[in-house]
């Protein structure tokens, strides 16, 4: 068997060299890949949509449809994940360890006991992880906040730089799993929970679906933006980039939601009590 | 595009890339990967694909690597090859 | 030798994408833990994108943003001046649909160690020849 994968991989990747001596050299300004439809792109970009980024403008604008189905495959793949983990029958765990606050005692209690409230004298804590995290916690804490800002910042600025809905969407994302990493799973939850995140997932492709839906009741096609323009009190090149923000603002929620449903379900094997 | 660079960042690739499929400990693996995919986001740097690249320096190697992490904790470590 | 070299420079890359592509595919046909099967998956998926993206570069040319002043307008842009975008865009949705679908395919690891306790693909399947008999 070894030996059958090792000569398939090896006839496969010599194949494959041996073609590679067919492709235009590299660098080639003129190759086929970027002499028929690119230039076109690259060349009317600012005077039709005014975005001087030109990924962010054909992403949302010249190929919308594709970044639409795409943004619906990110938020099936969020609910595929939910229906193959989630438990939603509660299984009680057998032990549970909890905190006293005042004194810092750690109390372990079997089967059977007496679960004491979450209350401020006591607080639930993961049973793989004992020790008190006051760094760890006290730093993400304060920097939580700033990474929130610069992932706003990333989706309103996609414009001008580099940056946009779906790197936007994963750094809001990797802020929320930071701190369920820090503090612990329930407490992410309890701040962002399960029915808020699987809302976000299903509002951001409505959004996305809603502004091309919005253009085609103004008379324009699927997703031609310069149809917002009486909406928005603005001539029609800043109508098709204003659509683009709005569109990229779908894109950052679904692909925010779909990120911590995918860390809550993996983290806990879909019981959402403890995490990593 | 800086040829010595982009030389080094790919024997760097390789080596992580099959260092992450031989390693016998799954966390160890999980770690090689996100070296991995963060050499493949300067390797699309030094390209010119801006936006390729940060996406996948917040992709690959931050989310892909905390559920990697994430799902090898709830399974094992143990691996046979 | 300096044109040896840029020749030998060209083609190193496509050579490099080339044997990654085959680690990937290694990973994917010979290991036996499902854990190693998704990573060799990701790799193949990274040196697919990595094709895909050198196909757009362009020598002598600047990242696909257009240099721009607030009262100055704008000078002809030169499709030449700028690396192709098209690839770019592609492979970005590309990146994080691969995260998605990465996602689901945990998720299906831990599912499967649930239920027979154990990831290697060999004992699963003697397992899964136990039930039938």
């Amino acid at each position: 068997m070894k030996a059958i994968g090792v000569i398939l991989v090896g006839f496969l990747g010599g194949l494959l060299i041996y073609c590679s001596m067919d492709f235009p050299p590299w660098g080639d300004p003129h190759s086929p890949a970027s002499s028929h439809v690119s230039p076109y792109y690259i060349e009317h970009t600012l005077e039709d949509t005014s975005v001087p980024n030109i990924v962010t403008s054909v992403l949302a604008d010249y190929r919308g449809y594709d970044t639409m189905f795409e943004t619906v495959v990110i938020f099936t793949a969020g609910i595929a994940c939910i229906f193959l983990l989630r438990v939603f029958k509660a299984v009680e765990p057998e032990t549970r360890l909890y905190r006293h606050l005042p004194t810092g005692i750690t109390l372990r209690i079997a089967q059977g006991g007496k679960f004491p409230d979450d209350s401020d004298q006591f607080k639930r804590i993961d049973s793989d992880w004992v020790p008190h995290d006051i760094i760890l916690q006290t730093t993400c804490r304060m920097i939580i906040p700033f990474i929130q800002i610069f992932a706003l910042y990333v989706i309103a600025h996609g414009h001008h730089s580099p940056g946009g809905g779906f790197q936007g969407g994963v750094i809001f994302g990797a802020s929320i799993i930071l701190f369920a990493i820090a503090f612990d799973l329930r407490s992410a939850i309890k701040r962002m929970g399960e029915r808020l995140t699987a809302f976000l997932c299903a509002l951001g492709v409505l959004i996305y679906a809603g502004v091309g839906l919005v253009c085609m009741l103004y008379g324009n096609n699927f997703l031609d933006y310069s149809a917002l323009a009486d909406i928005l009190g603005v001539d029609r090149i800043s109508a098709r980039s204003h659509g683009i923000l709005m569109v990229e603002i779908g894109v950052g929620l679904a692909v925010m939601a779909v990120m911590v449903v995918l860390y809550y379900n993996l983290a806990s094997a879909g019981k959402h009590d403890e995490g990593l | 595009m800086i040829w010595q660079l982009d030389l080094i960042i790919l024997m760097i690739v390789i080596v992580l890339g099959i260092g992450a499929l031989t390693v016998k400990d799954l966390l160890s693996a999980a770690v090689l990967f996100g070296a991995y995919s963060f050499m493949m986001c300067l390797l699309w740097a030094i390209m010119g694909a801006v936006d390729v690249a940060f996406t996948e320096a917040s992709v690959g190697a931050g989310v892909s690597t905390v559920l990697f992490v994430a799902a090898v904790f709830r399974t094992s470590r143990r691996t046979k090859d | 030798m300096d044109e040896l070299l840029t020749i030998l420079i060209s083609r190193i890359n496509y050579w490099v994408y080339i044997i990654l592509m085959m680690v990937g595919m290694y990973g994917i046909i010979i290991k036996k833990n499902l854990m190693k099967k998704i990573i060799g998956m990701s790799i193949l998926q990274t040196s697919v994108i990595l094709f895909y993206v050198s196909i757009g570069a362009k020598k002598n040319a600047t990242i696909p943003i257009i240099e721009h002043g607030h009262d100055t307008g704008h000078a002809a842009v030169q499709a030449t001046h700028y690396i192709n975008p098209l690839p770019h865009v592609l492979m970005l949705t590309a990146i994080v649909v691969a995260v998605a679908t990465l996602g689901v395919a945990l998720a299906l690891a831990i599912k499967i160690y649930k239920q027979y306790n154990t990831l290697e693909e060999d004992e699963l399947i003697e397992i899964l020849k136990e039930k039938e008999f």
